[in-house]
């Protein structure tokens, strides 16, 4: 990608001609960013752009609407030393995301409207991408009494996704009443599904490599039988309920029957758990304990083909990033999770789109129109996961899939490395990104704002 | 061999070649003057977060008879105890100059991520590691197994020698192997060490204490131990330690009282009388008399477990020589160039 400019004032929004790209992979155009929206889009090669036009060529690129997240952990506040909301933030952008929603189990906990407003407002002044604060069910996530959920659904963070990320809603009373109350204010539930009695010390898959190299395992059915439950707790109360991170076979079939039963559920899987077996285990390399666990080869098929055939509604990554220290050590002490923002995007081209299963069409449903149908935050005052049509917001990532590149943990933009892609070579790589038609990514390097909230 | 990690990672001819060399420590054993010159000005670290005066006593003596110089490292009363990380002990021994690591670790993996972290270049030898593998346990009983019921036909009557079966591997026996396999790092170590040597293994447990994913093991299992006695007549019967609190709640009910765990998986004179004239009667230790062995089971005349204690010592001498005094230059130079 190259891109030439006229000298621009400064402060004026930069308008920025996407010449031939080919939105959703579809045919080619000349797309025009200008005042924050998209403001043209002609058959390719009739744009005449004006002066202070930045112009890139787009020949070989693919637009998607801005990439959405319903699962990120940000770790501010209180795990600054893993990540920040402006370096977690500047590490979405890379990779093609102009909204994340950040989990609820920071410290203090994301429990009341003064920390979600406080974790939204950091997010809007580091400019990089929207940040919606995810609420906790519980207060301090420790399952037993409701947080204010309607206060912070009522804060300008104007919270509508909830969990105990981290932790299950595990006591039934306590996810009954939370899937009832959100509907005051078309709230929904974001599950951690994990049976806590079945997986007392879990430290990975329970199967044939758990047996052999002598691991507590995490079984299948610790996270089937807490979305059973939910299903049926959704539709007794009507309530909507999302799944987070569902991991095995089993969950997926528990997925089809209840969507084929018209409960209101909806379903995440990880990039990780499209792409890695519980196999890699067998090192003992911290850097593949995550929880859920990585599941066997039979799983991923599994999950492959619930999303390709919309039982799994969207793609999350789960950005779990952790300090050196955390993973620099036995398997039993480390912590649990990966990052994952800056290698989504190319995992799910890798799994799914280059073995043939969806369309670039169907990566923008699942990385971006669904995750913020499910967040509600395609409407309002900053709309997410919208088409790429003309009088939209300019949300727009435009990727290279011919690309090949080895991913180097070091030097991602996010502030911790604990990636299970190091040393991989995945397939495609975010050139642009655009939020409200500030270029956050250009030439696939991160653009620093020009001003702190200079993306408002 | 760089480290003894797992006895997955030993070929039948690493296996016989280990025994073989046990056999000939044992030998030297016998003699009033038990101190071998070998290891003279080696440091052999003996790092245990995990209590156990047994293995350490055992490695300590074997370390001693080769005259290398020895240091414990117990977690209790160190720096460890103080939060100190795995990372920071290892590189501590680095510093000091240690040229193997004997370790025991309630984490599963943790000397696997010793040895292969880049913190030491220390020989590092698996003394026991959470649920997965205790390597010298399996191969002092392979080596007592062999003294004893190797070769199948055509032994000197009488008790055998320290060299009884040299060469051989254990081809064609039967073990039964009855207790606590889930939590069990004896059990793995030995089903994948057995298998190598050309033994045949029964697992004998409540299926509670079998673990899920155990059919990918090389071995055959069975919830009933009378008809395993009775129909697979075993020439040895190793039965596991099976601690106590694991009835309880809190420590996962696995069943539901010693007493009914003992009836049905308790090695007793009524059982004994089950096996054929030959077989003998194993324990790693330390016994549970009354649970999961009976008190004239565990003192008859079929039961050894007094000499694989004797016999740890003599092959954890030759563990120590052949990571140490062996051609350990080429393969660490070796196993570097992999990396």
């Amino acid at each position: 990608m190259t891109h030439a400019s006229a000298p621009v004032p400064a402060h004026a929004p930069t308008t920025y001609l996407l010449r031939d790209v080919a939105p959703l992979g579809g045919d080619r155009v000349d797309l025009l960013l200008a005042d924050g929206i998209i403001a043209e889009i002609v058959p390719s090669g009739t744009a005449v752009p004006a002066d202070g036009t930045v112009v890139v060529e787009a020949g070989h690129l693919v637009a998607l609407p801005g990439l959405v997240d319903l699962h990120t952990h940000l770790r501010e506040p209180g795990r600054e030393d893993a990540e920040t909301i402006r370096s977690g933030t500047r590490a979405a952008a890379v990779g093609g995301f102009t909204a994340v929603h950040a989990m609820a189990n920071t410290t203090p906990v994301q429990d009341t409207a003064g920390v979600v407003e406080q974790v939204w407002r950091l997010g809007t002044d580091a400019g990089w991408t929207d940040v919606h604060p995810v609420g906790a069910v519980s207060v301090g996530l420790e399952g037993t009494h409701l947080a204010e959920l309607g206060a912070m659904a009522h804060s300008a963070a104007q919270v509508r996704v909830f969990s105990d990320d981290g932790k299950c809603v595990a006591d039934p009373i306590l996810m009954r009443r939370a899937l009832e109350y959100v509907k005051a204010f078309d709230g929904v539930i974001a599950q951690h599904s994990q049976e806590p009695r079945l997986t007392e010390g879990a430290q990975m898959n329970e199967g044939v490599v758990s047996a052999e190299i002598g691991l507590a395992g995490w079984p299948a059915v610790a996270e089937e039988a807490i979305i059973a439950r939910d299903v049926l707790l959704a539709e007794h109360v009507g309530s909507r309920l999302h799944v987070c991170h569902l991991s095995t076979a089993g969950s997926v079939a528990l997925i089809r029957w209840a969507k084929s039963r018209g409960i209101r559920v909806t379903a995440e899987v990880t990039p990780h758990h499209l792409g890695l077996t519980d196999e890699l285990a067998r090192d003992y390399d911290p850097l593949f304990k995550v929880n859920p666990p990585l599941r066997t080869a039979a799983d991923v098929e599994a999950v492959r083909e619930g999303l390709a055939d919309g039982t799994i509604d969207i793609v999350a990554t789960d950005h779990a990033p952790h300090t050196r220290e955390d993973k620099d050590c036995e398997w039993a002490a480390a912590a649990f999770g990966m990052t994952g923002l800056e290698t989504a995007l190319s995992v799910v081209q890798q799994t799914m789109v280059d073995t043939g299963r969806m369309t670039w069409a169907d990566v923008a449903r699942v990385l971006s129109t669904a995750p913020a149908q499910i967040g509600r935050i395609t409407d309002g005052p900053r709309p997410q996961g919208r088409p790429l049509a003309v009088g939209e917001p300019a949300n727009v990532v435009l990727v290279d899939p011919a690309v090949r590149r080895v991913v180097r943990p070091a030097e991602q933009a996010t502030a911790s490395a604990n990636s299970p892609f190091g040393g991989y070579e995945l397939p495609g790589q975010v050139m642009a990104t655009f939020l409200r038609g500030r270029a956050t990514v250009l030439d696939g390097a991160p653009v620093e704002p020009a001003s702190a909230g200079g993306a408002r | 061999m760089k480290h003894l990690l797992t006895t997955k990672d030993l070929s039948r001819e690493d296996a016989i070649r280990i025994l073989d060399t046990a056999a000939q420590m044992a030998a030297t054993q016998s003699r009033e003057i038990k101190k071998l010159p070998t290891l003279r000005g080696r440091t052999v670290v003996n790092l245990f977060f995990e209590d156990s005066t047994r293995t350490r006593i055992s490695f300590e003596t074997a370390a001693k008879r080769l005259s290398a110089d020895v240091i414990n490292f117990s977690a209790k009363g160190s720096s460890v105890s103080k939060g100190e990380s795995l990372k920071d002990t290892a590189l501590t021994l680095q510093a000091m100059g240690a040229d193997a690591v004997v370790i025991r670790h309630q984490a599963s993996g943790a000397p696997h991520t010793l040895a292969n972290a880049g913190w030491v270049e220390a020989a590092v030898i698996n003394a026991g590691d959470g649920m997965h593998q205790h390597p010298t346990q399996a191969l002092l009983d392979a080596y007592t197994m062999r003294r004893h019921l190797m070769p199948r036909v055509g032994r000197e009557p009488g008790g055998p020698g320290p060299s009884a079966g040299t060469g051989l591997d254990l081809a064609g026996l039967r073990v039964a192997v009855v207790g606590d396999v889930l939590h069990s790092r004896v059990a793995r170590s030995n089903v994948q060490l057995l298998h190598t040597l050309g033994a045949h293994v029964t697992l004998v447990a409540p299926p509670t204490l079998v673990p899920v994913g155990v059919e990918a093991w090389p071995c055959d299992v069975s919830f009933h131990l009378d008809e395993v006695l009775a129909d697979v007549q075993p020439d040895a019967v190793m039965m596991l330690r099976v601690q106590r609190e694991r009835m309880s709640s809190s420590g996962g009910g696995f069943f539901p009282s010693p007493l009914e765990y003992t009836r049905n998986y308790g090695l007793d004179a009524e059982r004994l009388r089950l096996l054929p004239e030959h077989a003998i009667v194993m324990h790693p230790g330390p016994m549970n008399r009354g649970l999961e062995i009976s008190a004239e089971a565990a003192d008859s005349p079929r039961a050894v477990i007094v000499e694989q204690v004797a016999n740890g010592v003599a092959v954890r001498m030759a563990v120590l020589y052949l990571l140490l005094a062996g051609d350990v230059s080429q393969n660490s130079s070796h196993e570097r160039a992999e990396r």
